[in-house]
């Protein structure tokens, strides 16, 4: 019996209305447990592929977390011949992101790429002719969601992820040193050691999830450029920004003293800011390389923050900027605004019509809680979109924390009641797996070179 | 001048095993045993079963393999229940799945018994000869020629040579051509192996000196003895009685005197001095190794250990070495209680020739050359045990591809001997491959108590297993059944006796009417001590008990295990071709191509254990086998 998958089956954040899919057997068993139905008391009860209206609760504590359709198919008659449940929610991130979880906590585990196709295939819903075509989308959805996957985990979360994964790999050499090698002379790990080895890891995967939580795993959010002629403000409302959100990731190596990247969350949503150079003409190599790059950024970015000086008249490069963010989904800043101005919104306005303008003075931190009102506007409304496998890779991850947690948990009150080792062993290997999944390190040798390089065994 | 050998053909058989160590015992057992005119040929009949290294069978992972041979009936733990001086479970503080049985066994003994055993096989032939030359026609294998000239004629050959392989001595700056404990060398064989095309490597291994018992001071040793209460390897020896006076062993350490002498000899180590090609186990160092890596240790163990009942040497498990013998002996003497100790055989390290056994099936036959099958030491594995798992598995498939049988494959989740063949056909080994509880993937459920439950179905299929010992095993299973469902519908009430009881046991009061099933599963009560508020019991034997016991208390995690096993179990079923041509199937990457046609898995199982094979091309394999049944069956329909 195959076991149920779930996935997000529309694009995060476009759509105003989200798709969430369920299949596999048990499919209808999650969907009962989630959904409240207004007019029918359980899907097992409810019409073979009928909409029905209801709410997705919280099944720990009854909290409603939005106002669905939901659809349960009965197999065979199904995409992928299997058990099905389609949860229609509100479009955006927030809502398909947490029903997602819900399901994931209540029995499913997240769909691999391209495995709703794959089961269809295999299941005989797909014909023959299909077979190639299904090969390629499933090499390149997992090509492309391990690409992601490895490119999210650079820098300071795949290092805590591994430092962790190290803490566990080193219990485990130690517990099946004490079990094959019983004759040697190793230190016999004691109860009360891998009590304390054990709360200690708890609490860092408890560490990771919180911040996964807060959307603060997401490394890649929505590129966010910074642009703006020299000493207009840029890199002040960059700290701004970063002192009322705190800031994730900074240096990333790789990026030159001309341009920065910080990674920042406000209230859930992940940006990723880019503070470029000066655009400006430049006969400068080394600048102009700079400024190359910031172009290239532009062309890359979700949304521009543009900066202008109203104390001082536009130049040739503010005109450039303009023409750059003409057609691009901006916000326009009027800085300096604390100064006498020598030109105001009317102006720009002529320039740049229907573009949201603000007045800020960003030394005296005033306009950048409108800026980050404005950026939120925004991403709800659906204008801005953040590419969806990025958020699933995140959700990936998340589940496999969790079930990290879990197993360490579980290995844990294994402890504390004394369970034999060989037990105990189980739950942190199955821990110690979680956490490889999610950093991409093979599990195998790992085991026995640590035994053979942390303790001198041997007759 | 040398002359021309006259050849002449000696007989025909349908198996030949060359070599009679420990794989080739098993193999040839099983195979005349399976109704296979066999012919068992050995360099030395006196060599027949010999243990040229540590005087004990099982320990960790090990004595699971033991087990496992036994439920499938193969000879070892029959033999060493004969032939065993001491007897210790090991772990049995650490949950069932790893206790351990490991003994002492008496080396001359055990070599006897065995080769009674293979005297008194109707169907096996046992001889004295060096086999020089595989014959191989057409990609199969014919025959072999021995260093007389005798041509036997055989349906299969397993060749199961050990370290004798090109095998080569090092004491020191002292080295010549040697098979194990002086023994002659089979040099020939090998230059036969490269003209058929088989790549071969060096490994080496290693042991330490014997010494004379009388020159031992054992009042400055702690004293190790064997278990009270004996366990035996074989299950058909459960429940009997066994009249051995246990020898003990002695623990000793080494001193800072004895490192400063390895350190200031170290140069003069072939091992060090780069003399040497060989790989060597990283879990059984020499102790130059042991000293130089763990440079901060001021000292380490060693083990004092009986060669037999009837000789005075004694095995100094520890201090494996290939110093010089004059380095050897002045350092053993700075051993506590070895002052005045007196050598008898010097410790050696020994390099051979040995085959990667990623050119095997998981049946050990060769992927390209039909019969030519593979066991033991010389597919890179080390220990006596490890020997004696593929010795059987590989005589069981030759006997069963000469009746044109399906083969016979264990996989991971069914034994350790699974495990065991899996990792060296699939991943392939760099050092010695020794089994170690810890490579096993679902412990939980292939513990050594319950090896006859998981297997002796299996070997009374092959046939290797009597009618009457398959029906008593079947009878144990029910037993463990009948008495796990009275125990779950056995209750007891929360009474003041009962309540005292569970008091003395240090178990918390009853509130509600609980089974005695529900009770064991408290880590405090033992299912023995239950006995006095449990009226209905029967007497059973021992065993039973203990795998009720287990059972209950690890059900939980049993299952979780199982549950495991079920996903497992799903990609191995997902059966490959040995045909396939993986260089035309569409979505391949490159590396997976060119390992997947290298390993050839069998499952898609197997071939998502392959380093470089990737979860993406996994889904492309489970595409393509749908693909190609889908379009067998519109050929059939059509």
């Amino acid at each position: 019996m195959a076991d149920s998958i779930a996935a997000i089956s529309t694009s995060i954040g476009e759509a105003g209305i989200g798709i969430v899919r369920i299949s596999g057997e048990n499919s209808i068993d999650i969907g009962d447990l989630l959904f409240r139905g207004k007019s029918v008391k359980s899907l097992k009860e409810s019409e073979n592929r009928k909409l029905t209206y209801g709410h997705i609760i919280d099944p720990k504590d009854g909290e409603v977390i939005d106002e669905v359709l939901i659809v349960f198919m009965r197999k065979p008659h199904t995409y992928t011949r299997e058990n099905m449940v389609e949860i229609y929610c509100h479009g955006g991130i927030i809502s398909v992101k947490r029903i997602l979880e819900l399901i994931l906590d209540n029995g499913a585990r997240l769909a691999e790429p391209g495995e709703f196709t794959k089961r269809a295939f295999l299941n005989g819903r797909l014909d023959l002719s299909q077979a190639e075509a299904v090969i390629d989308i499933i090499r390149a959805k997992t090509d492309e969601s391990f690409k992601v996957s490895l490119s999210q985990l650079e820098g300071s979360i795949s290092n805590e992820v591994r430092r962790i994964r190290e803490d566990i790999l080193k219990m485990i050499a130690h517990i099946e040193a004490s079990i094959d090698f019983p004759d040697e002379d190793i230190e016999q790990i004691t109860y009360n050691e891998l009590e304390k080895d054990s709360k200690a890891i708890l609490r860092d995967i408890k560490r990771l999830l919180d911040t996964a939580d807060r959307g603060r795993i997401l490394r890649d959010g929505l590129n966010t450029v910074i642009l703006g002629k020299p000493n207009v403000g840029k890199s002040s409302l960059l700290n701004a920004i970063l002192r009322e959100n705190r800031a994730i990731v900074t240096d990333i190596p790789g990026t030159t003293r001309d341009i920065i990247e910080e990674y920042v969350n406000i209230d859930g949503i992940p940006l990723k800011i880019i503070d470029t150079a000066g655009i400006r003409d430049t006969e400068d190599l080394v600048e102009k390389m700079g400024v190359d790059r910031a172009k290239d950024k532009v062309e890359k970015a979700d949304l521009i923050i543009a900066v202008f000086d109203v104390s001082q008249d536009l130049t040739e490069d503010d005109h450039s900027i303009i023409d750059i963010i003409r057609g691009r989904r901006s916000i326009v800043l009027l800085n300096k605004s604390d100064l006498p101005r020598k030109w105001d919104k009317g102006y720009l306005n002529k320039l740049l019509p229907d573009y949201r303008m603000i007045n800020t003075s960003v030394i005296e931190g005033v306009g950048i809680y409108e800026l980050e009102q404005e950026i939120k506007n925004m991403f709800y409304a659906g204008d801005l979109e953040v590419e969806s496998n990025v958020i699933i890779t995140n959700m990936r991850h998340r589940d496999q924390l969790n079930k990290a947690y879990k197993n360490m948990k579980s290995g844990l009150e294994a402890i504390l009641s004394n369970v034999p080792l060989d037990c105990i062993e189980v739950d942190i290997r199955n821990c110690w797996e979680n956490l490889s999944a999610i950093s991409g390190d093979a599990v195998g040798e790992d085991i026995l070179d640590r035994i053979f390089s942390e303790f001198c065994i041997g007759k | 001048m040398k002359k021309e050998i006259k050849k002449f053909l000696a007989g025909d058989y349908d198996v030949i095993v060359i070599g009679a160590g420990h794989a080739g015992c098993e193999a040839a057992l099983a195979s005349s045993r399976m109704g296979m005119k066999t012919l068992a040929l050995t360099m030395s009949l006196d060599a027949i079963a010999d243990m040229p290294c540590n005087p004990n069978i099982g320990g960790t992972g090990k004595g699971h393999l033991v087990r496992e041979i036994d439920a499938l009936g193969g000879e070892m733990a029959l033999n060493i229940d004969k032939a065993f001086i001491q007897s210790r479970m090991l772990n049995t503080s650490k949950g069932p799945a790893v206790h351990s049985l490991r003994v002492q066994a008496d080396k001359r003994k055990y070599h006897i018994e065995l080769k009674k055993v293979l005297e008194n096989e109707p169907n096996l032939t046992l001889q004295e000869g060096e086999v020089v030359e595989i014959l191989v026609k057409s990609n199969e294998a014919k025959g072999i020629v021995t260093r007389t000239g005798a041509i036997y004629n055989g349906k299969a050959i397993i060749l199961a040579t050990g370290t004798y392989l090109k095998g080569r001595i090092f004491k020191g700056e002292v080295n010549y051509s040697s098979g194990p404990g002086g023994l002659s060398p089979s040099n020939m064989l090998s230059e036969s192996l490269t003209r058929l095309g088989i790549k071969l490597r060096r490994f080496k291994t290693g042991t330490p000196a014997r010494v004379h018992g009388d020159t031992i001071d054992y009042s400055k040793m702690e004293v190790q003895p064997g278990d009270e209460e004996v366990v035996p390897f074989s299950f058909l020896n459960m429940g009997k009685n066994f009249d051995v006076e246990q020898q003990p062993c002695y623990l000793t350490y080494t001193t800072s005197e004895t490192h400063k002498i390895i350190k200031k000899n170290l140069h003069r180590s072939p091992m060090y001095s780069g003399e040497t090609e060989g790989v060597g186990p990283r879990y059984c160092p020499s102790i130059e190794d042991k000293v130089v890596r763990f440079a901060d240790r001021e000292e380490h163990q060693v083990f004092i250990e009986p060669e037999g009942l009837d000789t005075k040497e004694m095995y100094v498990q520890g201090v494996s070495s290939t110093l010089p013998e004059e380095v050897q002996i002045e350092m053993y003497k700075t051993i506590v209680g070895l002052e005045k100790v007196q050598f008898m055989r010097p410790a050696y390290g020994i390099e051979y020739d040995c085959i990667d056994p990623r050119i095997l099936k998981r049946t050990l036959e060769h992927k390209d050359i039909k019969n030519l099958f593979f066991a033991g030491q010389v597919n890179g594995s080390s220990g006596y045990e490890e020997a004696a798992a593929q010795g059987l598995i590989a005589g069981i498939n030759a006997a069963l591809n000469i009746k044109g049988k399906e083969p016979f494959v264990l996989d991971r989740s069914e034994a350790y001997i699974g495990v065991l063949i899996d990792d060296l056909v699939t991943k392939g080994t760099n050092e010695p491959y020794r089994m170690m509880t810890s490579r096993a993937e679902y412990r939980l459920t292939l513990r050594q108590d319950n090896a006859d439950l998981r297997l002796t179905k299996k070997g009374y299929d092959i046939g290797l297993v009597t009618r009457e010992r398959y029906k008593k095993t079947v009878e144990k299973k029910e037993q463990i059944e009948r008495e796990l469902s009275r125990l779950k519908s056995t209750r007891v009430t929360p009474t003041e006796d009962i309540n005292q009881f569970l008091k003395e046991l240090g178990s918390a009061p009853l509130k509600t009417a609980t089974s005695l099933y529900d009770l064991i599963k408290r880590p405090e009560i033992r299912y023995d001590e239950l006995k006095d508020i449990d009226k209905d019991r029967k007497e059973l034997p021992r065993e039973i008990g203990l795998q009720v016991e287990t059972q209950i208390k690890y059900e939980g995690y049993i299952k979780k295990q199982m549950a495991q096993i079920e996903q497992f179990k799903k990609l191995e079923e997902k059966r490959l071709s040995e045909n396939e041509d993986y260089d035309n199937i569409k979505g391949l990457s490159n590396e997976a191509k060119q390992k997947l046609n290298q390993i050839k898995p069998d499952s898609v199982g197997q071939a998502s254990r392959i380093s470089g094979v990737s979860p993406a091309d996994i889904n492309v394999l489970l595409i393509y086998l749908e693909q190609k049944r889908r379009r067998e069956k519109n050929l059939s329909d059509d």
